[in-house]
């Protein structure tokens, strides 16, 4: 099949960016789209063009290094699906297809379809984790956790950081991937004693980042590759509640954020 | 070209190899050696600086729990978030010696299984502390939240996996490796926060700088600007996983690549055993020449589907119209006993003899039948899809087809490099200084790594070998200061620049991948699978004369003062380029077969792999004497003194 692509192009942040039209022959069903995208690379080497800049390493979905809009919809709209495992046969001959970064406020672009989601660390280093001295754990099986629990737990952590959720978003809001941590964490007991100042603490970050807030739209389910679910969002909001109504420490403390604060200047991709 | 030297191993530590190996009985040897080390004083680790290369598990757990410790460590990823590394997509689970099922394990079976797993080309001593470590780490990873599958009660659930005899291995779901992962990312991102570990994303080693004889510190190229770095440190870790990848085509992750390995051998470190390479039987098949890897699909389908493909060649009907009779299920014929559980490295090779004559199946005929018809008539369509339902979805949207209604088409993939750089059994590579971890390493899997082991070594050496003997290495050492200024920082660097300059400026015709296909192509059919002399000398023969033509007419578009990805690509492959014939050099001087390395030469009237203990029992050390000169064999010795050498038997 032959597909017309139009795709942004940005040298760098702070560089000037627009569509460019590409004409791609000869895509065959069995290839995924970024190996469509490998062979119009090839194409535009051979022309001593520019190949364009795309996030990816897997190519199992399972890394959440890739991702970007196809037709305004992250990872192309099939349920459950990066990017890298999108299938072309579920293109048609002749589709026009426009490939644009995600767009937000606090994922500035690096180049082309890269952005920068480094805020997403940001948000896990001021209380996305248990901690626990290497070395100090007690027997695995000395803490037990209710199936339930532990299946809860799993269903969030596999959130693979892609970033969908946020470009997905009307509000440019990272309420599922923080949800999804969250959630992760305070749905086990092993995570029990930092419950509230992790959601505060995490919340707070989030915040910082410059990410909207939830309206409810449940845009952010819809393109989630995982599977993460809106009612994640629920329960954060009660631990919110919670952790509010049983802190007994001020003033709130934050974890400082030590590298690469976010930059007001770097963030200028606004679609023209 | 060929011949090399055999060094004995009473030369200088410079050039041979001293694998420090505590002289105690196997069960008191890592206790003993721990209590032998020196230490450094609380208040003194701050002063002290890490370089870790890498952030997967052997990484990151490496870096998060020397910064716990209170060193001053610099943490380092071509990623964009240490999240990304490729430990993050191994399915099956991972190994413990815990006996929670009370079915006979204990620290000496998981060390025997993995001593015999290997084809007894690993060392006991590693190999008997890693099954010691491994109840270490799970209760770690339980501690940081990782979401293992659980019983109702609230306990801990094993499966078997891999062939062996005992449910030893812990999971969570298909994703043990994104779970284990995670965990110690989060306790990195921890000390990120508190300040103890610097990241640097976005940072790839380009090479190693040695002053006085010692690791002291990287040149990074910064990859969004391209501008190079210099670092110092005390000690540098390499954490940077296997170069699967020479063969293109393969499970690993798109940007996996062997050059911080292959850096620091050119500048001195022994590369042990670069031919062992492991080929997963259970991988999606290719389906186009466009096709830019390999997809693993868990080897626990085995435990139910049946592996066939046509009696004749040249069968042309669809698998469902092939009556009974005219099937052959070629590991259950040939293997009574084992039948589909047959190890990894004897499933991958009877599909490849089915295909070469002439009997593989699908588009390209180059894949085998995984059958679930039987199973689904035995167990039920319900509970086939409980246990198998997401593999079952990973290859309906890979291949469009239904694995219920017809079997599914697997074909061996290149998946994981038991070689690596050599180290003793602190970690140390032969340059003093530089440790490595993880895959990077040769250490412990000998020439055939079993399932669910490579989380546990990743995790063993991040978590609690290197925070043992890092500062061992730190507290007995007397460390000069050493700073950027330094000249062989600038001569290194210098050196970088122009080779990076030069990739961009040759300005040729053919582009990176075209490269790496060609190459991942000689190293598939020659240093593959099956491996023979005539191949192997073809392969040496063919490697240089396409690493001259990289040199002549490779093309990349754009400069190296910005974001290419070309020219990260163009760089990896430089190395691959050069790794490959010291892949074939070892293949080819080691005449016996073991574990994943079959040389066609030595096989049983059966046809089956022929370890020769006789002439082969050592690891392989490799010296680079630079560029079209023949490497140096070193040779470590192996003994076997708890696991007595026997001839592996599937029949």
């Amino acid at each position: 099949m032959n597909l017309t692509l139009k795709i942004w192009r940005q040298q760098s942040a702070n560089a000037p960016g627009k569509f460019v039209e590409y004409q791609i022959r000869d895509v065959t069903p069995e290839m995924s789209f970024l190996e469509m995208l490998d062979a119009l690379n090839e194409d535009l080497l051979s022309k001593e063009e520019p190949p364009v800049a795309f996030e990816h390493d897997c190519r199992e979905g399972i890394c959440g290094s890739c991702g970007f809009l196809i037709n305004g919809v992250a990872h192309g709209g099939q349920p459950r699906t990066t990017v890298c495992q999108l299938s072309m046969r579920f293109f048609k001959d002749g589709d026009s297809l426009i490939l644009e970064p995600w767009r937000a406020h606090a994922f500035p672009l690096v180049r082309d379809l890269i952005v920068d989601r480094s805020a997403f660390d940001r948000i896990i280093q001021a209380g996305g984790f248990i901690s626990v001295p290497t070395g100090s754990a007690p027997d695995a099986n000395a803490i037990l956790v209710p199936k339930e629990a532990a299946d809860t737990a799993f269903d969030a952590a596999a959130c693979i950081g892609c970033g969908a959720c946020v470009a997905a978003c009307p509000n440019a809001a990272a309420m599922l991937f923080t949800s999804a941590k969250i959630t992760h964490l305070n749905s086990l007991p092993q995570g029990d004693p930092q419950r509230d100042e992790r959601t505060l603490n995490v919340l707070v970050s989030m915040a910082n980042e410059g990410f909207g807030s939830c309206t409810n739209h449940g845009e952010c389910e819809a393109v989630c590759p995982k599977g993460i679910p809106l009612e994640f969002i629920g329960k954060m909001n009660r631990d919110l509640i919670r952790a509010l109504g049983r802190r007994h420490r001020e003033p709130l403390v934050i974890p400082a954020v030590v590298q690469e604060p976010f930059h007001e200047d770097t963030h200028e991709h606004h679609v023209t | 070209m060929l011949e090399t030297e055999i060094v004995e191993t009473n030369l200088e530590r410079e050039s041979t190899l001293i694998a420090r190996i505590p002289s105690d009985p196997i069960e008191q040897q890592w206790d003993k050696c721990r209590f032998n080390m020196k230490l450094v004083n609380p208040a003194n680790r701050r002063k002290h600086s890490i370089i870790i290369v890498g952030a997967g598990l052997a990484g990151a757990a490496a870096a998060a729990t020397l910064g716990q410790q209170g060193y001053h460590v610099d943490c380092f990823s071509y990623h964009d978030t240490p999240r990304r590394a490729h430990s993050i997509a191994a399915q099956g689970g991972i190994n413990a010696a815990k006996n929670y099922r009370n079915d006979g394990d204990s620290i000496f079976r998981l060390f025997k299984d993995t001593v015999k797993g290997g084809d007894y080309r690993a060392r006991e001593a590693n190999v008997y502390r890693l099954a010691q470590i491994s109840l270490n780490i799970i209760d770690q990873c339980v501690a940081q939240g990782v979401p293992f599958a659980r019983e109702y009660g609230g306990l801990l659930d094993n499966r078997s996996f891999g062939g062996v005899q005992v449910s030893r291995t812990f999971y969570a779901r298909g994703q043990t490796g994104q779970q284990l992962l995670l965990g110690a990312y989060q306790a990195l991102e921890e000390q990120i926060a508190a300040g103890t570990v610097t990241m640097h994303t976005r940072s790839e080693l380009l090479d190693v700088v040695i002053v006085e004889g010692r690791a002291r510190g990287l040149v990074t190229r910064h990859l969004p600007t391209g501008r190079l770095e210099c670092h110092a440190a005390d000690v540098i870790v390499l954490a940077t996983g296997g170069y699967s990848n020479v063969f293109y085509l393969s499970t690993n992750a798109k940007a996996s690549n062997c050059t911080a390995i292959w850096r620091a051998h050119r500048r001195g470190a022994l590369f042990g055993n670069p031919c062992f390479t492991q080929i997963h039987p259970t991988c999606i098949p290719l389906s186009s020449e466009y096709q830019s890897k390999l997809t693993l699909m868990s080897e626990s389908l085995r435990n139910d589907g049946r592996i066939w493909v046509a009696k004749e060649k040249g069968e042309t009907r669809a698998p469902n119209d092939i009556p009974e009779n005219e099937r052959d299920y070629y590991l259950e014929n040939r293997y009574p006993s084992f039948g589909n559980l047959v190890p990894r490295d004897v499933a991958s090779r009877n599909a490849k003899e089915v295909c070469d004559e002439g009997r593989g199946v699908g588009p390209h005929g180059q894949g085998v039948y995984l059958d679930f018809a039987d199973a689904i008539h035995r167990l039920g369509l319900e509970t086939v899809r409980e246990k198998y339902g997401n593999l079952f979805e990973i290859y309906q949207r890979i291949t469009g087809e239904d694995a219920y209604q017809v079997p599914m088409r697997i074909y061996p993939a290149p998946h994981y490099t038991m070689g690596g750089l050599w180290v003793d059994y602190h970690l140390m590579s032969t340059i003093p200084g530089l440790f490595v971890s993880g895959e990077a390493n040769f250490s412990d899997h000998g020439a055939n790594r079993l399932g669910a082991s490579a989380l546990m070594q990743g995790l063993a050496d991040g978590y609690f070998i290197l925070p043992c003997t890092v500062p061992d290495y730190i507290a007995s050492t007397k460390l000069d200061p050493v700073d950027t200024s330094h000249p062989a920082f600038m001569s290194v660097e210098a050196e970088v620049r122009t080779r990076i300059k030069t990739l961009v400026s040759i300005k040729g015709k053919r582009s990176p991948d075209s490269f790496h296909k060609e190459l991942g192509k000689i190293m598939w059919d020659d240093c593959g699978m099956a491996r023979s002399d005539a191949g192997l000398r073809k392969a040496l023969a063919r490697i240089p004369e396409l690493r001259e033509e990289f040199w002549g007419n490779l093309r990349i578009v754009g400069g190296d003062d910005e974001l290419n990805q070309s020219l990260e690509k163009a760089n990896r492959v430089s190395d691959f380029l050069e790794l490959a014939e010291l892949m074939c050099v070892d293949a080819l001087d080691r005449s016996e077969s073991c574990g994943g390395h079959f040389r066609v030469e030595s096989q049983t009237p059966e046809g089956e792999a022929k370890r020769d203990d006789a002439n082969f029992s050592y690891t392989a050390a490799w010296e680079w004497k630079g560029l079209g000169q023949a490497p140096i064999l070193h040779k470590e010795p192996l003994t076997f003194e708890y696991v007595p050498l026997s001839q592996r038997s599937y029949k």
